[in-house]
This record gives structure tokens, C-alpha cells and sequence, in this order.
């Protein structure tokens, strides 16, 4: 599913020091469940963005589905994330916007028929709980309900690659727990799922790669 | 097809709620272009209206010519030989001045005023029609015959016509100048509202980007906004030049009556009207795709 080799990611204008990435090859199989540890600042963030060609590497090619995505033209790059669901860090909720219309936005990228995207929003929103809520706004939720929300717009077009930075960063113990839960029930109806974390022990069966200072952890 | 239709009617209606969400702003832009357009419209329609009362007037493309009143009738005859062989009259008719003296006492109500003069006060006349009709041509004609003998005045009908349509067509030249410049307004009333747009939304379009929108999808509401503002600041021009008939028709037609002209002033025609809003939507159309091109692209 997804190949790392050699791969090198250093910002323009960085600060000296070690890279963002340096010489990282890895591998991630179909249907995995993979958590990325590290402290903040290993690259964790780096190494999910290089997946979701959101980065380019400065070294070496990422390899997802087999397409060299460090080399995707802007619309390939389009339809590669179509294909796959993201949790941003910060989550990127729009605030003027209700539940609904929040996680309906990648259908209406992707261009899924009316009726197909109300269906398919509501079992998201029901995935996650928040089903009873679909007309609330983002600002009345607490932490980890954004959280839930911002994964349910992750899974709404069913991506069968998932990849989520720092998804329970900032939340409660119990909370935490709560979402963990929710990605081990995507890992386990098929979908492959890539976690960045400081706290890998939420997901104690998952692969770790530990991640220090841009290099991989043996 | 289908896909298609339903992005752009989602990107309508993205476009209709961000006119909506800031109703002052848009009412402001709206009026802007409004004004900016109901000048050079205001201008075409008054031009169109005056336009008709010259093509009213212009197929009296006739010159009269009046002999002198102690003309003998022998030299009438001549004339008559000579207009009939001049190459510059398409044809011509004798008014004798006992027809005309008739036809005045019966039309004009004036029997009791004629019968008090001692003569027949009126001339013989011909009323000829040229051939050549350009305005140059025909003065170039009243000149020669006023030079023939016992022609005591020759008169180009519809010379006052000619010469307000000439002024007419230079308005319209002015229209256009104006037309053009404010239309350069338009686009960048346009340009920077997209640009207020494109700044509101960045964090929408920075997350549709990464879930992967193609620029299409991005750009398509903006696009509609743009299309939208310009068409709805057309209507209020249309709007603003419908009411300026309206408030000026009683003046107009009272101001036109002193100088014996029928003037009801009627409000742009349907192909005027038309063009008008595709005008404005086109002009908006135009502001929103250099503003894109300036601020979206990354």
C-alpha cells in the first residue's frame, strides 16, 4: 500500500540541524494498522503529509497504490486524496458551517450524487455518534467531539487508506480511548490505517514505527 | 453530464449564500455597479428615444422650393422642363399657388383672413424629392436651385432632422466611451470583491484542497459569484433606467410638445435590455477570472 525508500524531507528556509526526515524506508501493507510514535518534532507530521503528497520529499520516492506520488501532476495529486481519508492535527472544521455540511464536503469534491452523499453523511455522523447533532455547529461541540466530527469527514467517501495526526491529542484520558476505539473499527472492517501518536499504547495491537529526530527508530 | 450539472448548481448555490452572508456588503457592490451602469444606459435609452424622432421625421426627405409671389406662370412651366431633365431629382411635384390658396382656406379654417387680402398671398411651389439623400448632397442641390431665376426660397425639410441625427450619432459615440470606461470600473469592482472572497474562504479552500478538490471545484463558486454580482448589478441598472423613463416621460413629452414633437420616452428594448445583463455579467465574469488568476493560484 505505502513504500518508503530513502526518504528525505528537509523544509526550505529550515533552521540547521537534522532534516525533517533523513534516509527513512519503510513499508505499509493492505489492511494494517500502523501507529507513527515519536516525540514532537521526530517528523511524524512530515511523514503523513509525504503520503498525501500535501509535501514532497527532498530525497527518495514515496510509493502509495504503486504511483510515485512525490512526481503526481496537480490533478493526479486531486485524486489521490479522494482516496484518502485525512485527520488533520488541527482538524480544519469549517466554523460556519453545520455538522452535516462539514462532512458532506468530500462528497461534493468527489461529486457523489445528492441523495448517495445525505446517506452516506448520516452513516458517517452515526459512525461517530454525532448523528442527533447533524445541524449543530462545529463551536458547540467539545474537544472530542470535533475530534469524532473531523474523523467523520475522514471516512465519509470510505477511503480504504486512513491517516490521522495526533487524533487524540488534547483530549481526556476516556475521550482518548473513545477514538482510538473508532479507527480500530475502521482497521477492522479492512481499511489500512496510519496513526500519528505520542501515545501508541492506545493501540496496543497496532505495528509501531518509532520515529526520532527524522530517522526510523530499529 | 449529470456530475457536472449538480457541481455547478452546488457552486450556485455556495455562491448565492456568500451574496447572502453579508447582505450590506453585496447591497453595496450591487449599487456600484448599478450606478456605474445605468450611465451609459440611461444614455443609449435617451439616444434610442431621440433616434425615433428623427426616423419619424426622416422620410420627409423632400425640399420645398417657393417661387417668387410676381412669378408669371411661363416661369413655372420652365422650371417644371427643367426639373424633369435634372439628374439630381428623383421626382417632383407643382403645387400652383390657386390650389394652395384653396386648400388653405378649406384646411386651415383661415377663409375669413384670406378673403380680407387683396391678392392670392401665396407662391407657386414645387415639392421634389432627390436622388442622392445623403444631407451633403441635398444642400448641395438647395444651393444650385436657389440660384435659378424668381426662386425666392428653398427649403430642406428635413434638414433639422439630419443634422440632430449627425449629433445623435456622435452622443452614441460618447455612449460607448462611457460605456467602455465604466465597464473597466466594473471589472475591478469585480476583481476586488473576489479578492475580499478568495481572502474569506482561505481556510475552506485550503481544506477543499486537501481533500483533494480540483481547481475546477474551487474556482467554479467564485466564477458564480462574479457572474452573479455583475448580472444582479445589471438588473438594478436596468432597474434605476426603467424609473428614470418613468420620472422623466411627463417632462420629456411636455418639453417636446413646445417644439410640435411627439416624444413619449419608452425604457430600453427588449435587445438593449438583454445586452445589458449579459454585459455586466460577462464584465463580471471577466473581474472574477483576473482575480483568480492573481490571487488563487499558489
Amino acid at each position: 500500500m505505502i513504500k518508503f525508500d530513502r526518504v528525505s524531507k528537509r523544509y526550505p528556509n529550515s533552521a540547521p540541524g537534522p532534516d525533517a526526515l533523513s534516509n527513512v524506508s519503510l513499508e505499509i501493507g493492505e489492511k494494517e494498522l500502523v501507529v507513527i510514535a515519536g516525540h514532537s518534532g521526530a517528523g511524524k507530521s512530515t511523514l503523513l503529509k509525504l503520503i498525501a503528497a500535501i509535501e514532497r520529499p527532498t530525497g527518495g520516492t514515496v510509493l502509495v497504490r504503486g504511483q510515485n506520488v512525490g512526481a503526481l501532476k496537480r490533478s493526479a495529486i486531486a485524486v489521490l486524496r479522494r482516496n484518502i481519508g485525512l485527520v488533520f492535527q488541527d482538524q480544519k472544521l469549517l466554523f460556519d458551517r453545520n455538522l452535516f455540511e462539514n462532512v458532506k464536503l468530500p462528497l461534493s469534491i468527489a461529486g457523489f450524487p445528492p441523495k448517495e452523499a445525505e446517506r452516506r453523511v448520516r452513516a458517517a455522523l452515526d459512525k461517530v455518534g454525532l448523528l442527533a447533532r447533524e445541524k449543530a455547529m462545529p463551536i458547540a461541540l467539545s474537544g472530542g467531539e470535533q475530534q469524532r466530527l473531523a474523523i467523520a469527514r475522514a471516512v465519509v467517501n470510505r477511503p480504504n487508506l486512513l491517516l490521522a495526526d495526533e487524533p487524540t491529542a488534547h483530549l481526556d484520558p476516556d475521550t482518548a480511548r473513545d477514538v482510538a476505539a473508532i479507527f480500530r473499527d475502521f482497521h477492522q472492517v479492512g481499511v489500512t490505517v496510519v496513526v500519528a501518536t505520542y501515545d501508541a499504547t492506545l493501540f496496543p495491537e497496532a505495528r509501531r514505527i518509532g520515529l526520532d529526530h527524522g530517522s526510523l527508530l530499529s | 453530464m449529470n456530475i457536472w450539472l449538480s457541481h455547478h448548481g452546488q457552486a450556485l448555490v455556495l455562491a448565492l449564500r456568500r451574496l447572502a452572508a453579508a447582505p450590506v456588503n453585496t447591497l453595496l457592490s450591487l449599487l456600484a455597479i448599478g450606478v456605474a451602469l445605468a450611465l451609459p444606459a440611461a444614455g443609449q435609452m435617451l439616444l434610442a428615444n431621440l433616434l425615433q424622432v428623427t426616423q419619424r421625421a426622416a422620410p420627409a426627405l423632400e425640399i420645398s422650393v417657393f417661387l417668387a409671389v410676381d412669378a408669371p406662370r411661363p416661369t413655372a412651366t420652365d422650371m417644371e422642363a427643367k426639373l424633369k431633365n435634372h439628374p439630381g431629382v428623383k421626382s417632383f411635384r407643382f403645387l400652383p399657388r390657386e390650389d394652395t390658396l384653396a386648400h388653405m382656406k378649406k384646411e386651415a379654417g383661415l377663409a375669413d383672413v384670406i378673403d380680407a387680402l387683396p391678392k392670392n398671398p401665396f407662391p407657386d411651389a414645387f415639392v421634389l424629392l432627390p436622388r442622392d439623400e445623403r444631407p451633403e448632397a441635398m444642400e448641395a442641390l438647395a444651393a444650385e436651385l436657389r440660384k435659378w431665376p424668381k426662386v425666392d426660397h428653398v427649403q430642406l425639410d428635413a434638414g433639422w432632422a439630419r443634422r440632430l441625427e449627425a449629433l445623435l450619432r456622435l452622443g452614441r459615440t460618447g455612449v460607448w466611451l462611457l460605456a467602455g470606461l465604466l465597464g473597466v470600473g466594473l471589472v475591478a469592482i469585480s476583481f476586488n470583491t473576489i479578492r475580499l472572497q478568495v481572502l474569506t474562504q482561505r481556510p475552506e479552500i485550503e481544506l477543499s484542497r486537501l481533500l483533494g478538490a480540483s481547481d475546477g471545484f474551487i474556482r467554479r463558486p467564485f466564477y458564480w459569484f462574479g457572474v452573479l454580482q455583475g448580472l444582479l448589478g445589471g438588473l438594478s441598472a436596468w432597474l434605476l433606467v426603467g424609473l428614470t423613463t418613468l420620472v422623466l416621460r411627463g417632462p420629456v413629452e411636455e418639453f417636446a410638445s413646445l417644439y410640435g414633437i411627439v416624444l413619449s420616452l419608452r425604457p430600453l428594448d427588449g435587445i438593449s435590455s438583454l445586452a445589458l445583463l449579459a454585459l455586466a455579467a460577462g464584465l463580471g465574469w471577466l473581474g472574477t477570472a483576473i482575480s483568480l488568476r492573481r490571487h488563487l493560484d499558489d
